[in-house]
């Protein structure tokens, strides 16, 4: 396990890399240069070369990467082009809501897909498994921004359950919540459908094994072969599946915090990518990469620990 | 799923829902009712009506020819990702897979590398750098698709390769280009198949959320997520000119969907 362990968290260190190295070169051969968008087009030669020397745009491209990078690994992430303030004062208030929205997501996928795909799999072909059936088939379709539209058209401007207006945390953890529910529900109702099935179908397989037909022969109740045998086995690719998730639910935030108009990591990283303020994209691009690389990483543990069997390969 | 004789309705609903978008789509592509792009000043806001089916948008102009036109943008930009990603991935699987050694390692952890992130996520990082418009989104997503399309067949490649039929075929002096297309190749189309669906579907989401974002499409080339981002701002006042796109989107991908689910069915593939 330590050796495995180890050169996983190898392969992490290398990925992050790798990411941060493709992100810095990607932003620094693109054409145009930072310089006019701060300056303006009006600016003298002499201006151009001064902000360059300042901004250590002058320097080969592998230096600048390196000084970068070790900066950026004791949090400091640069300037802002166009804000003039740090990147990391201006992208941790809107990682915060970005990473709350997440969390909440997480939450609901679990609390939802969990029980749906339990019933529906302990009463296979029934009239709740087939209901459930189509509605993870109809809801898989469903494009996360879509579903925050349509959300918002029923339980906004139908029922008027909450005010299409983004409410901030400091006004009240109740009330900051209760709105971002249904941004939550928007990612989490497509990701749910895909898990439910996923259980379902895992639970199905599992129970057609030969050691739970021995539970049964021991004696054991459905119910309690199902709670103490298949389950243990059935959650293993689900576990896996909901820690690949995260990357997905990150990127499902950024898109579906336009259709709320929340000021989370997607406003600012879509305005950056217009205003090309690269410093902002590139430190909000290897944040994110390194979230969802970091729960790769644990998706690969939590898979050895739960199947041990893995790591004898 | 009992016997293998029960009803496969999979593939029954996704075969008549596809062929109902796709001739919706075809329709689009030869003929709308009203010209795409045309305004009219008498029918600004119009709800759907018999004259215009989707009503109108705050230009009065008809959502329904709109709709038809971003909906063959959309399929477009699907397919013609769908063919950059499969055909390379299809060719990197089929040589990884097939020779193995120190470049199939190398390459699959690039693969792992780039496939473990949201392809959206990735796309938007391209194009930010690139700038939108339609031939940028095919060949930023087009490139991450490589990776899972490469994975499958790698995968069905070792599995077969070492197998009797290709091993004799090998002993008649068969070439292995000709191994690997015509002897191995075939075996794969229906996990091939299935992981295309897929693709299609991850790649009209893929070009939605874009377009939707502001970074995709061009305006010349409004596909239906770019609709979805030009409605936006009248969402509440005519909901229609986002109901209607939205649900084209969503069929197309149900449909799709559906196709594939039935097509594991049918061929036995494991999802």
């Amino acid at each position: 396990m330590g050796k495995t362990l180890l050169k996983r968290a190898g392969l992490l260190i290398g990925t992050l890399l790798l990411v941060s190295m493709l992100a810095f070169v990607a932003f620094s051969v693109i054409p145009g240069d930072p310089t006019d968008s701060i300056l303006g087009i009006e600016a003298t030669e002499e201006q151009r070369l001064a902000l360059r020397a300042q901004l250590g745009l002058d320097q080969p491209i592998y230096q600048r990467y390196w000084s970068w990078l070790t900066a950026f690994v004791t949090g400091d992430f640069g300037q802002s082009y166009k804000y003039n303030m740090p990147v990391s004062g201006l992208v941790a208030a809107q990682a915060k809501v970005t990473l709350v929205l997440a969390a909440v997501s997480f939450v609901l996928i679990v609390v939802i897909s969990l029980p749906l795909g339990l019933i529906s799999a302990r009463h296979q072909g029934g009239i709740v498994d087939r209901v459930v059936t189509v509605l993870t088939q109809v809801t898989m379709s469903v494009p996360n921004f879509i579903m925050g539209l349509g959300l918002m058209f029923l339980f906004a401007l139908v029922l008027k359950w909450f005010e299409p207006k983004y409410i901030p945390l400091e006004d009240g953890l109740g009330a900051h919540l209760r709105f971002m529910v249904f941004p939550a529900l928007a990612i989490a109702l497509p990701k749910s459908a895909m898990t439910v099935k996923l259980l379902r179908g895992s639970i199905l397989g599992e129970m057609g094994q030969d050691y739970i037909r021995t539970a049964y022969s021991k004696g054991n109740s459905q119910g309690s072969a199902l709670w103490r045998h298949v389950l243990r086995n059935a959650m293993i690719p689900v576990v896996t599946f909901l820690a690949m998730a995260i990357g997905d639910i990150m990127a499902g935030s950024i898109v579906v915090e336009q259709v709320f108009t929340i000021p989370g990591l997607g406003r600012i990283l879509i305005s950056s990518i217009g205003n090309r303020d690269y410093p902002v994209v590139q430190a909000i691009v290897v944040l994110l990469a390194g979230v969802v690389v970091l729960c790769n990483f644990l998706a690969d543990l939590l898979y050895r620990v739960m199947d041990p069997r893995i790591d004898g390969r | 799923m009992k016997n293998g004789k029960q009803k496969n309705w999979y593939l029954t609903i996704g075969i008549i829902l596809t062929a109902c978008m796709l001739i919706f789509i075809a329709v689009g592509f030869f003929w709308t009712p009203y010209v795409p792009s045309a305004m009219s000043s008498g029918d600004r806001n119009g709800r759907p009506s018999l004259r215009h089916l989707f009503g109108c948008d705050s230009f009065g102009r008809d959502i329904f020819s709109r709709t038809l036109e971003g909906a063959g943008s959309t399929l477009t930009i699907a397919l013609a990702v769908l063919a950059v990603g499969a055909v390379c991935g299809l060719i990197i699987g089929a040589l990884c897979g097939y020779y193995g050694g120190a470049a199939d390692a190398l390459i699959m952890r690039l693969c792992d590398a780039i496939a473990a992130f949201p392809s959206v996520l990735l796309a938007m990082v391209v194009l930010a750098v690139t700038g939108p418009g339609k031939y940028n989104v095919i060949g930023a997503l087009g490139v991450l698709f490589i990776p899972s399309f490469a994975r499958l067949v790698r995968g069905e490649f070792l599995k077969y390769r070492d197998r009797d039929f290709v091993q004799s075929a090998r002993l008649t002096g068969v070439s292995d280009l000709r191994v690997i297309f015509v002897h191995i190749l075939p075996n794969t189309w229906p996990v091939l198949l299935s992981g295309l669906t897929i693709g299609f579907n991850n790649a009209v989401l893929a070009e939605a959320s874009m377009s939707y974002l502001g970074i995709g499409v061009s305006a010349q080339e409004p596909s239906l997520g770019y609709m979805l981002k030009d409605a936006q701002g009248y969402f509440f006042t005519l909901p229609w000119c986002t109901a209607f796109p939205a649900a084209v989107v969503i069929l197309l991908i149900l449909g799709v969907g559906l196709l594939g689910e039935g097509i594991r069915e049918r061929m036995g593939v494991a999802s």
